[in-house]
Order: C-alpha cells, then sequence, then structure tokens
C-alpha cells in the first residue's frame, strides 16, 4: 500500500506547487480589487501555447521561454485591466464577472480559430531523479521549484519595493491610498498583470508535463477556484498550501477509487468550503 | 380587467405568438428548428432573469437545472417507459426540489461567492452525471426510436415538443410578468437594491430568495425534458454546458435585465446573429470571439441593455415596454 500511496502522493505534491502558482494569481487579483478574474483560464492555456511556440519554432529552452512568456502575461494582464476591467472597478460584483469572462470568450475564440482544440505537447525531457524507492520526473521537480521561487520573489516585490507597497496600499483601502498620493489605477493594473503573469507562468510549467489544448485552461481554472477558496480568497501565500493539498488530493484519490470520481469530490468539497468556511482553511475564526 | 391598456403585458405574448406561428404558416421543418432554438433561448433566459434581473444574483450555472430536468425526463421515457407529459412534470418537479434544497445552502452567500457556487454545482453535477451509471455515465443514453410511434411517428413528435415549447415560453412570460408585478417580486427587486435594507422592510428575503430560485429552475427543467425528447439522445456534456449558462446571462444583458421584454428580445437577437455568424464563413470559426466583444460592450457601456436603455432615453416607451 504505501509503496503505491507514497509516488502518488509526491507526484500530487509537486503538482500541487504549480497549482497553487495559478491560482495565487487569481487571489491576488481578488485581494486587491475584488474582482474574480475569469479570464484565468485562456491565460494558463496563453502561457502553454507560448511555451510550445518558443519551444518548437525557435528551439528555446523551456525555461528561457518562461521569461518570456512571464513577459508577455504580465502585458496581457496590464491590457485587459485597461480595456475591460477599469471601467467597471467600482460597478457591481456582475459587471466586473462578465466583463473578464467576455474576455474569456475571445481569447478562447481566438485561441480556437488558430490552434483548433487538437492537444499539443512539448516534447522535452529533463529525465528522472531517484531519491530512494521514489522516481521522481525532472520536468515536476523543476516546475515546483520554480513555483517556489516564484512566490519568493513575488514576496519580495511585495514587500520591499516602492511598486508592491503602492499595491499593498491599495488592497488595504484604496480611498486612503490615493488621498496619500498613490497612483491607484497604476497599482491596480500592475497588480492585474502580476496576477495573470502568475497565471501564465503556470501554464508554461504545466505545459512541460502534461499534453494540453487551447481549452484547458479552463480545468485549471476552475482547481485555481477550488484552491483559492482552500486557502481564503484573497490571500496568496494560503493559494499556495490550497494548491498543496488539492495537489496530494488528485495525486491520493486515484489510487483508492476511479480517476474519474476526482471532479466530484473536488467540487462537492469546494461548495462545502464556501458554505461552511468561506474565508478558507487558514483563516481565524471570527 | 383591462388588459389590453397594459402593452407591457400583451406585447411579449404577442411577439412569441408571432414567432411561433412562422413555422405553422410555412409549414418548414428547417424553419420550425430555427424557431425552437429560439424559443429555448426564450424559455431559459427569461427563467434566468427571474433570478439575475428580479433578485440580482448571478448564478454562472444556471445551466444545471436544465441538465437536470433533462436527464430525469429522459431517464422516465427512456428507461421506464413513461409518457411525455409525466416525463415534462417530473423534468420540473426534480429541479425545484433540488433549487430548493440547494437554494436553501447557498443563497447566504452573497455576490462573487454566490457565483463561484453555482460554477462549482455546475462542475460536481456534470461529474457526478458522468459517473452515475442507471444515467448511462459517460456515454449519456439515447432513446429507442420506436418511442416515437406513441406520438404519432416522429415527424408528428417532432411538432408535439415544438408546440408544448410555444406553450411553455408563453406560460414563462406569463410567470415573469405576474411575478414583476406583484408584491412577491417587489420584494425580490428590493432585494435587488439593497438586501439588508429590504430585510429592514419586512421582507422575509430567505424565503423569497428561494421561491425565486426554485421558479427560476422549473422551466428550464422542462425545457430540458422537451429539447433532449427532441434530440433523441442525451450526453453530459451537452447537458451541463458551462456556456451556454454564460450564453443565457449574455441574453439577459442583451435584452436588458429585470425587464419582461428584455430576456425574450436578448434571446432572439441572439440566436438570429449566432445563426447568420455560423454560417458566415468569414465569422464560423470567431463567433465566440464576437459574442465575446458584443458582452463586453454592454458590459461596459450599456450594462442596463436594450430595453432599459430605450426606458431611459425614451419616456413613454416606459408605459409599453415592462
Amino acid at each position: 500500500m504505501i509503496g503505491i500511496l507514497l509516488p502518488s502522493l509526491v507526484d500530487g505534491l509537486l503538482l500541487g506547487f504549480v497549482y497553487g502558482l495559478a491560482a495565487m494569481g487569481l487571489s491576488l487579483i481578488w485581494g486587491v480589487m475584488n474582482v474574480i478574474n475569469l479570464s484565468h483560464g485562456p491565460i494558463i492555456a496563453m502561457g502553454m501555447f507560448g511555451v510550445y511556440l518558443l519551444f518548437s519554432q525557435i528551439g528555446m529552452n523551456p525555461y528561457l521561454a518562461l521569461i518570456v512568456v512571464a513577459l508577455a502575461g504580465l502585458l496581457a494582464g496590464v491590457l485587459i485591466y485597461a480595456v475591460a476591467v477599469h471601467r467597471v472597478i467600482n460597478a457591481p460584483h456582475l459587471s466586473t464577472l462578465l466583463a473578464t469572462f467576455s474576455v474569456n470568450m475571445i481569447l478562447i475564440g481566438v485561441g480556437t480559430a488558430i490552434f483548433t482544440v487538437t492537444p499539443y505537447n512539448v516534447d522535452f525531457s529533463l529525465g528522472s531523479v531517484s531519491l530512494g524507492p521514489l522516481q521522481l520526473l525532472g520536468t515536476r521537480l523543476a516546475a515546483a521549484v520554480i513555483a517556489c521561487l516564484v512566490t519568493g520573489l513575488l514576496y519580495l516585490f511585495l514587500a520591499r519595493t516602492r511598486q508592491g507597497k503602492h499595491i499593498r496600499a491599495v488592497a488595504n483601502n484604496r480611498v486612503a491610498a490615493e488621498l496619500m498620493g498613490i497612483p491607484s489605477a497604476r497599482a491596480l493594473a500592475l497588480s492585474f498583470g502580476l496576477g495573470t503573469m502568475l497565471a501564465a507562468i503556470a501554464g508554461g510549467l504545466i505545459a512541460t508535463f502534461f499534453p494540453f489544448t487551447v481549452l484547458s485552461g479552463g480545468g485549471y481554472e476552475l482547481r485555481s477556484f477550488v484552491i483559492v477558496v482552500l486557502g481564503g480568497l484573497g490571500n496568496p501565500l494560503g493559494a499556495l498550501f490550497g494548491g498543496l493539498i488539492l495537489g496530494t488530493l488528485e495525486g491520493v484519490i486515484p489510487v483508492f477509487m476511479e480517476t474519474t470520481w476526482v471532479p466530484v469530490l473536488e467540487f462537492v468539497l469546494f461548495v462545502l468550503l464556501i458554505l461552511l468556511r468561506p474565508s478558507g482553511l487558514l483563516a481565524r475564526r471570527v | 380587467m383591462n388588459w389590453f391598456r397594459r402593452p407591457g403585458f400583451w406585447l411579449p405574448l404577442i411577439l412569441v405568438g408571432l414567432i411561433g406561428i412562422l413555422p405553422v404558416l410555412t409549414g418548414s421543418a428547417a424553419t420550425r428548428e430555427v424557431v425552437f432554438t429560439i424559443l429555448l433561448s426564450i424559455v431559459l433566459a427569461s427563467s434566468l432573469n427571474l433570478l439575475l434581473g428580479y433578485t440580482g444574483y448571478v448564478s454562472f450555472g444556471h445551466i444545471v437545472f436544465y441538465g437536470l430536468g433533462g436527464y430525469v425526463g429522459f431517464y422516465l421515457i427512456s428507461s421506464r417507459g413513461q409518457p411525455l407529459w409525466l416525463a415534462m412534470i417530473a423534468g420540473g418537479l426534480v429541479p425545484a426540489i433540488a433549487a430548493f434544497l440547494l437554494g436553501r445552502a447557498i443563497l447566504r452567500l452573497r455576490g462573487a461567492y454566490f457565483a463561484l457556487a453555482t460554477i462549482g454545482i455546475n462542475e460536481a453535477a456534470r461529474a457526478f452525471i458522468r459517473n452515475f451509471d442507471p444515467f448511462g455515465g459517460p456515454v449519456g443514453m439515447q432513446l429507442n426510436f420506436q418511442v416515437y410511434t406513441d406520438y404519432g411517428g416522429a415527424a408528428q413528435a417532432l411538432w408535439t415538443t415544438y408546440f408544448l415549447a410555444l406553450g411553455l415560453a408563453l406560460a414563462v412570460l406569463l410567470a415573469s410578468y405576474y411575478m414583476k408585478s406583484s408584491k412577491f417580486g417587489l420584494g425580490l427587486m428590493a432585494i435587488r437594491e439593497n438586501e439588508d435594507a429590504a430585510e429592514v422592510m419586512g421582507v422575509v428575503t430567505p424565503s423569497a430568495k428561494t421561491w425565486a430560485y426554485v421558479l427560476s429552475a422549473v422551466f428550464p427543467g422542462i425545457m430540458g425534458v422537451l429539447f433532449f425528447f427532441k434530440n433523441g439522445n442525451i450526453l453530459p456534456g451537452d447537458a451541463f454546458r458551462l456556456h451556454f449558462s454564460i450564453e443565457m446571462i449574455v441574453m439577459v444583458m442583451l435584452g436588458g435585465s429585470g425587464t419582461v421584454l428584455g430576456p425574450l428580445l436578448g434571446a432572439a437577437a441572439y440566436q438570429r446573429l449566432r445563426g447568420t455568424l455560423l454560417v458566415t464563413p468569414v465569422f464560423r470559426n470567431v463567433q465566440l470571439v464576437v459574442a465575446g466583444a458584443m458582452l463586453l460592450l454592454i458590459v461596459l457601456f450599456i450594462p442596463q441593455g436594450v430595453v432599459g436603455w430605450l426606458r431611459e432615453r425614451v419616456p413613454w416607451l416606459r408605459k409599453v415596454l415592462e
């Protein structure tokens, strides 16, 4: 039993770091501007295809391509914010939900027109590492390390730089921040861009070990929702923690029952969590 | 009853009647299929409007009731050999009960949390049906062609479902109108504007919200039975397509949420547009892009929809358009 359980546990845990990274983007955007970004999925897919194109067309190393993809994700986020979100940022939730969803539709539409819905994969391998009884795929290990690295950098950015401090101030109290002379529109656009950047990086990392289509971002977006609720909406570090829980569940559940039951359990857990602990598992009871 | 003095009441009904009579006049099956799709959209959009437009709760997974009703009805017809009318009743009742139980739990959530929960429920339902063997699991179910002989052959059965769908569309609009002009509806609109204030003013918000949710679940359920009976097979992916939920929201927003006429116009316009885009070679691949861009423009610039916008701009229309 342990012989089967341990490898799937570790596999799931490694995957969890990447899930957590994607969810962190969602959580950051929610935390700063109370917007649920429904265009998260296509951005993840964009990250996947970005790495794929750079790798297969130019032959760039996938991890080098990740830097390009991250920058593109940042720009795309700022653009989406300027076009679709800024005008409705103070409107009721329905407006921002629908605005970001329309961006989702546009991106998916363009994506399917270019790439159709056939699966792609990045044909890249880092071999595998043996650790006692465990065989770890190199790409997964690298993805987990990069996910931790990006998380660390994000925290340094938010804590140490002026721009990061602006973002935190705006998240705390937008009106007060504006009175202190902080350009809130710029901070909001930047944090939206950072959120999509995290999604794009996560997508690029997933592409190095899973096949993907234009539509597969949707599945990861839904997982991100589950994770964000697990860790508490608007709490980026909680998202990493939630990602680890979800990854572990995804690794361990198939040992006990058929894989097709995984989404059923995930979403039941999700709805229960929203109902019982909407502020997340980590939050203190109020 | 001086109903003729209230155009807001008869205008939507006459419009649907006019659209509905079209295939009967031409007798063409192609027109009937087009109009059937429009009627389907009208039913779905108007029932979503009961929740989204009147109560102000955004459900991103409203299609779950359509899928659930469709599955229950289909199961009764194909595996239990029950007649269509019984399937329709069950297909309306089961989603209503589901909505009642779900509503008790998730309607306590507000704003974005409610929207997220409805997405979760839709995904959970689809994943569950995929694994539920009595309903055929991932491959769904097929109707035996013999079933249609009870309804005078396949061709006649298609006309029967068509007229039932027409009747259902009229029923939704009636419900929509009476709900809007009733005290119950006023309570819902108070909730939409400010839930805490509504509660203070004496609206029993938990029960009002739940009944709005139940009402908005019944009609999609029955419509699901009709559609999948006509279709002849049912698949988890077809019945619980998250995308369809969003299209419903687009239709409601396009026409004007919180109005009786809006969802009707929005549904008809959206389906016509989609049909045109699908047959135009340039747009066939990018119809999703066009729909998305349209939604974005509406949300950004006319969030009150066409009917709401007209009511705002042309004062005398306020008496005509409800």
